[in-house]
């Protein structure tokens, strides 16, 4: 099991930062997913959680100048490895202007992700830092645990969220009143954002903001969904915490930000930046 | 100094205006030394045959309090006296600023003893200069909070700096930064090889940050682990010495490696040892029991019982042996002497026990 990669471009890594520092926002630990092809940061939906779970993908092409992943066995070709992404983000945050940026799966006291950032500096050679990040190898057995979470019928398929800054000062404020949060949308663009406490209601609505068609597999969702009152809201309440986490990590504004919601079960975020989607799944409070 | 301790010291000698603090714990104490040449007029004193030159301590928040606003001051005021009178035990700092306008402040003191560290620079095995830049860049790597650092030296002549992991927390779950600079990034470079020293980040951080303001460039003289590593600026009117203590070292190098030994690191190439072949097999022969060795870092949701705690485990190849008696000796005020040393106290001036009783 091997893993090395090299980031030379200074704007990859920058992107590459932001990503990580968004999903170090949202998960004190996580579960970095490697492929040949691909990278994913996983949280799975333990109770410890909250019940929130996350499923961001990047392809690594787009960030790494160099990658060379070999998984656990040829047929699962593959690693698994438990991760706080704090530390990633740490020891990314200094590498500002770094020359080139090492990551490379170690094993020497215990497994780590060794960050080597090569700087820039007045002498002949350049300075190095390394930053050593504990990692755990999940084995194969547990692959099951972090798989992509299944999209499951949504009443509400696909809504465009409001322009985030503008969700994320009104939620910002909204949790100073009350812990959980009410959304509700329906498929004629509109969703409304409520908390209710015993001394006051609040409910901020937004309108206009379009439903792009769900484009499933078989295509009979979208036949659904025209049976369906496009004017009808489905909702679900959930903890204004998640919301605000997710919202306020956003680093860079997404290309696309949409959600999906299940009536009093479960809302799906949808955010899309040109190389990267981040899923974020927030259960509703009984 | 406020980052240091809550007194001032105030002592004026032949050679100039000594400003010193100290912190509670007696690790770590600094000493600035205006020349008379850095005041328009210096007046110490007199001594007599049995007086010796007026010293007080103040605390430190009221002296800064005068100073509060600094490009205020900068714009406001002309001159700034400081004046001793012992017989109504006040200290005066009387600003003269614009306008005809004087704010005067008058300090209660307490008369002190002399406070002075024991360190001797020349007796140090190793030395460093760099600019103070170089290790504020350096510094910089490290989290805001990191309490303390281990500087090394290893092969090539590089200098290293890196985050000091307790051995009470749980090594393999704590990241480790480690930073290289190459000899030439110093000004001068004289140091015993292989050596090593751990001290606080925290009181050194102050320093730097007046040495970068002032453009300066920054010695650093060390010995042993366990002897104090004095940091010392130089300029023409301002000598400025700060001694802090180091971590004494009871494991001998050639112990069996910890996270902490870093004589046993190697300068970072680009092939590192990469070992995991043997670990992945361990785990994946015991697929289909009751569960493959716990993760070293964090408890994995195994399907094993609540009571197997990750933690109690040995892994193999985990670090043996007891870990390091982690003190900070105060011993360079002489309070605390190693057995089979001369009595260097006797020589020197101890500091008087403070207020609360603290030594």
């Amino acid at each position: 099991m091997r893993f090395r990669a090299k980031i030379v471009d200074l704007a990859c890594l920058n992107h590459f930062s932001r990503i990580i520092n968004t999903i170090a926002r949202l998960a004190k630990t996580c579960v970095l997913r490697l492929t040949v092809c691909k990278l994913y940061f996983i949280l799975s939906d333990k109770v410890a959680n909250g019940g929130a779970s996350m499923w961001c993908e990047l392809s690594q092409g787009n960030f790494f100048d160099e990658f060379q992943m070999e998984g656990v066995a040829a047929e699962h070709n593959e690693i698994y490895l438990e991760l706080v992404p704090e530390n990633l983000s740490r020891a990314l945050k200094t590498a500002q202007s770094a020359k080139a940026v090492k990551i490379k799966l170690t094993n020497k006291h215990c497994p780590c992700l060794r960050v080597a950032v090569e700087l820039p500096s007045l002498s002949s050679s350049s300075r190095i830092v390394t930053h050593d990040i504990p990692v755990g190898v999940i084995p194969r057995r547990m692959w099951n645990d972090f798989r992509e979470p299944n999209v499951p019928d949504f009443d509400v398929s696909l809504i465009y969220l409001p322009v985030l800054k503008t969700m994320k000062s009104v939620v910002e404020r909204m949790k100073n009143l009350s812990n959980f949060i009410v959304i509700e949308a329906n498929l004629s663009g509109e969703m409304n954002l409520k908390i209710e406490t015993d001394l006051v209601s609040v409910t901020t609505h937004f309108k206009d903001l379009g439903n792009p068609p769900w484009a499933s597999e078989d295509g009979c969702q979208s036949s659904e969904a025209q049976g369906r009152n496009i004017e009808s809201m489905a909702e679900a309440c959930i903890d204004i915490k998640k919301l605000q986490q997710l919202l306020a990590g956003q680093q860079v504004n997404p290309t696309k930000a949409l959600c999906n919601i299940v009536r009093k079960r479960i809302v799906h975020f949808i955010l899309l930046h040109e190389e990267v989607s981040l899923q974020y799944f927030i259960p509703a409070i009984a | 100094l406020s980052r240091i301790g809550d007194e001032l010291y105030l002592e004026p000698t032949e050679n100039g205006l000594s400003l010193r603090a100290v912190n509670s714990s007696r690790s770590a104490f600094a000493s600035f030394l205006f020349a008379p040449l850095f005041f328009q007029l210096y007046e110490p004193g007199s001594t007599g045959p049995d007086t010796e030159l007026f010293r007080c301590k103040v605390h430190m928040k009221s002296f800064l309090g005068v100073f509060r606003s600094l490009p205020s001051l900068e714009k406001s005021v002309g001159k700034c006296l400081i004046l001793l009178k012992p017989r109504a035990s006040r200290l005066v700092l009387q600003l003269h600023c614009k306008y005809g306008v004087t704010k005067t402040h008058n300090l209660a003191f307490q008369e002190c003893e002399r406070l002075q560290a024991v360190f001797d620079t020349q007796r140090c095995a190793s030395r460093l200069c760099a600019p103070a830049r170089v290790l504020a860049e350096a510094v910089v790597h490290f989290p805001p909070t990191l309490a303390e650092v281990t500087l090394g030296t290893g092969p090539g002549g590089k200098i290293s700096l890196r985050n000091y992991v307790e051995d009470e927390a749980e090594p393999s779950k704590m990241m480790v930064t480690e930073l290289w600079l190459a000899e030439d990034e110093f000004q001068s470079v004289a140091v015993a090889p292989g050596s090593h020293i751990t001290f606080c980040l925290k009181e050194f951080r102050g320093l730097l940050s007046f040495a970068e303001a002032s453009n300066l460039p920054l010695t650093i003289h060390f010995d042993e682990p366990g002897r104090p590593v004095v940091f010392t600026l130089d300029d023409t009117v301002l000598e400025v010495h700060l001694v802090l203590a180091t971590l004494s070292d009871l494991k001998s190098n050639s112990q069996s490696p910890s996270t902490n030994s870093v004589s046993h690191l190697p300068v970072p190439s680009d092939d590192f040892a990469d070992d995991l072949e043997s670990y992945m097999a361990a785990m994946e022969t015991s697929e289909g029991g009751s569960g493959g060795p716990p993760s070293p870092t964090f408890p994995l949701r195994t399907p094993r019982p609540a009571e197997s705690d990750p933690e109690e485990e040995e892994e193999e190849g985990a670090v043996p042996g007891t870990p390091p008696h982690k003190k900070f000796r105060s011993l360079f005020f002489g309070s605390v002497m190693t057995p089979g040393r001369p009595g260097l106290a006797t020589t020197l001036d101890v500091l008087a026990e403070d207020s609360d009783g603290e030594c």
